[in-house]
């Protein structure tokens, strides 16, 4: 099992040791994290990993079968209490696949569910935030004629309204373009730079990659591991790539012999180049070795494995890991 | 907090009004009474208002089928519905007691159910005042508000079986299944009861048994409204004489049908996804 052992006494949200059973099936397993302030914290893992389901009983609507989560220092019941109403006033949440209203108008909307979540608001207010998502020019017209993407902003500006301190967010930008999917994140950037702790879930690992703190890796319910990419990438310990473009198709073998007596595998080759796969951590001793092999070579490339690479790599793993056990 | 119930209610309200729902189940309720109170006599003969009473007399067994079915479909998706357009968890996560949500939902769409009955029936009642006089109004109204007590039961049952369903589709199945028991299997048990015990003891409690159906209560509301208890018809004349003679108890009656299906449309609710 892995945990997240961070030590920060600015923990948003605390989660330890959280289990969910559905009748016999286990949802999720042993699960234990922790969110900081003002941290962008990721749940990656494929369908079925417990990303909703621990996103539910982070948001209350679902109490754990065991262990504890907490959010602001205070537990999370799945009570419909004053406490947990409290709690939720802080929280900001854009749902999977938002459908909202089709009846009402996007200023509508905003006022719905403004008033629901006790927020006084003005027109300005209204206004400003269809403007930071998009949709101030349509601000008068039904919801019925939303694309899916436009609901998806309507979606963030209603989890904005009210100044949330955590937002979640869950699979925020399936439905919206490339655009629409930069727009976004900048909004989130702001919004963060203002304080505000983001949880989001998503299966566009590219997406995460670039704009995660800190990922954490779900498969089969149970948390495989978690950290920031560069700490991730370690944990799976997958080789680079190294693309090495030859001055002439002599030199392709001139360049592989060289990196083989290094202990370096060949992963491609064409004519005109080879991909070698070089361990991650000696990037230095593969600068020194371009250097050093500068006559052969026109251009290179470094690349490291990518959040996908790493995702697979550590989810097999547990899947391998879990397998043992049940044959053990 | 109490602007969540009231920003609920009003949502569901408007709703209603804007897709013309009001509009037209208003329309409905004023074309078939001013229809049965012009048409009623015709079997006899006779085509035009003969009376107020003979027109309650028949709209009572006409609104015992129509009512509760409208307020079941009204109803039915209240919970439900919000669940499957995936907008429940959304509402769940907001700083509101879950009860706001029942509450408000009731609200909202009961206001709805009652301003197209009163205006169904209203505007049915100003032509039936116009053609014999203004003295029949405080009939005609304590019908239309008996009809209202009606809907409003049957839709606060509507949003309990809503909590239960797992969809909408079910929730509409258990809708129909629960208008098919109280208003056309309940009365038959109740006769076949009745003729079965016979003179036996048992058989006193059988007046009584007939507050357990929202139906019956309404059915008597009506027939006492034209002030003619006698001629309450079928089992009705079982009712037992107390309540049926005392329009508040019968209305207290009315009302707990309200109040208990929604009071356990709320516990249910609370406890949703708990037992999982």
């Amino acid at each position: 099992m892995a945990t997240d052992s961070t030590n920060c006494d600015d923990v948003v949200v605390r989660a330890e040791h959280v289990v969910r059973r559905f009748g016999t099936k286990v949802a999720v397993a042993d699960v234990s994290f922790t969110v900081n302030r003002q941290e962008r914290f990721a749940l990656i893992g494929h369908n079925g990993a417990g990303k909703s389901t621990l996103f539910r009983m982070m948001l209350s609507l679902l109490p754990p079968s065991a262990g504890t989560i907490t959010l602001f220092g205070e537990p999370v019941t799945g009570r419909d209490d004053a406490n947990q109403r409290a709690v939720r006033r802080m929280i900001g949440y854009l749902p999977e696949q938002v459908v909202l209203y089709d009846n009402l108008t996007a200023e509508e909307t905003l006022r719905y569910f403004a008033e629901l979540k006790g927020v006084v608001v003005d027109a300005h207010e209204i206004a400003e935030r269809l403007d930071e998502v998009g949709l101030l020019r349509v601000a008068k017209q039904p919801v019925r004629g939303f694309s899916k993407g436009m609901r998806q902003r309507l979606g963030l500006a209603q989890a904005l309204l009210g100044e949330p301190k955590l937002l979640f967010l869950d699979e925020p930008t399936s439905g919206l373009d490339p655009m629409g999917i930069r727009d976004f994140y900048q909004l989130v950037d702001r919004w963060q730079a203002r304080g505000t702790t983001v949880v989001v879930s998503s299966h566009i690992l590219a997406e995460i990659e670039l704009r995660a703190d800190r990922i954490a890796i779900l498969a089969q319910g149970r948390l495989v591991s978690v950290g920031s990419v560069f700490e991730l990438r370690q944990q799976a310990a997958l080789p680079a790539r190294l693309w090495v473009q030859a001055r002439d198709a002599s030199a392709v073998a001139t360049l592989i012999a060289s990196a083989e007596r290094l202990g370096v595998t060949v992963d491609e080759r064409t004519e005109m180049g080879v991909w070698f796969l070089w361990p991650s951590e000696k990037k230095e001793r593969a600068l020194a070795w371009l250097l050093e092999q500068r006559e052969h070579w026109l251009d290179w490339a470094w690349r490291d494995a990518t959040l996908e690479e790493v995702f697979f790599a550590l989810a097999l793993k547990e899947q391998t890991r879990q397998a043992e056990a049940e044959v053990a | 907090m109490n602007g969540a119930f009231l920003a609920i209610a009003r949502k569901e309200f408007r709703d209603r009004v804007r897709s013309r729902w009001v509009w037209v189940v208003a329309i409905v309720f004023a074309l078939f009474s001013l229809a049965i109170a012009f048409l009623g006599g015709a079997a006899q003969g006779a085509v035009g208002i003969r009376s107020v009473e003979a027109a309650i007399a028949s709209l009572t067994s006409l609104a015992i089928f129509l009512v509760p079915l409208i307020a079941l479909v009204l109803g039915y998706d209240a919970v439900v519905g919000e669940r499957e357009r995936g907008t429940l968890d959304l509402l769940l996560s907001l700083p509101i007691p879950k009860r706001a949500i029942v509450v408000g939902k009731f609200l909202g769409l009961g206001a709805a159910l009652a301003a197209a009955t009163g205006v169904g029936l209203g505007a049915a009642g100003i032509v039936l005042a116009l053609r014999v006089g203004w003295s029949v109004w405080s009939i005609w109204a304590q019908f239309a508000l008996g009809c209202i007590l009606l809907g409003l039961d049957f839709l606060a049952i509507a949003i309990w079986l809503s909590t239960w369903a797992r969809d909408r589709s079910r929730a509409s199945g258990a809708a129909i299944a629960v208008w098919f028991a109280l208003i056309l299997v309940f009365d038959l048990i109740l006769l076949a009861a009745m003729v079965g015990l016979g003179a036996h003891p048992a058989g006193r409690w059988l007046p009584w048994v007939m507050l357990l159906n929202p139906a019956d209560l309404f059915r008597v509301w009506g027939l006492a409204s034209i002030g003619n208890v006698q001629a309450l018809r079928g089992v009705s004349e079982l009712f037992p004489s107390v309540v049926a003679q005392q329009p508040f108890w019968l209305a207290v009656a009315l009302l707990g049908w309200t109040v208990a299906p929604l009071a356990l449309a709320i516990r249910r609710f609370r406890h949703d996804g708990k037992e999982l």
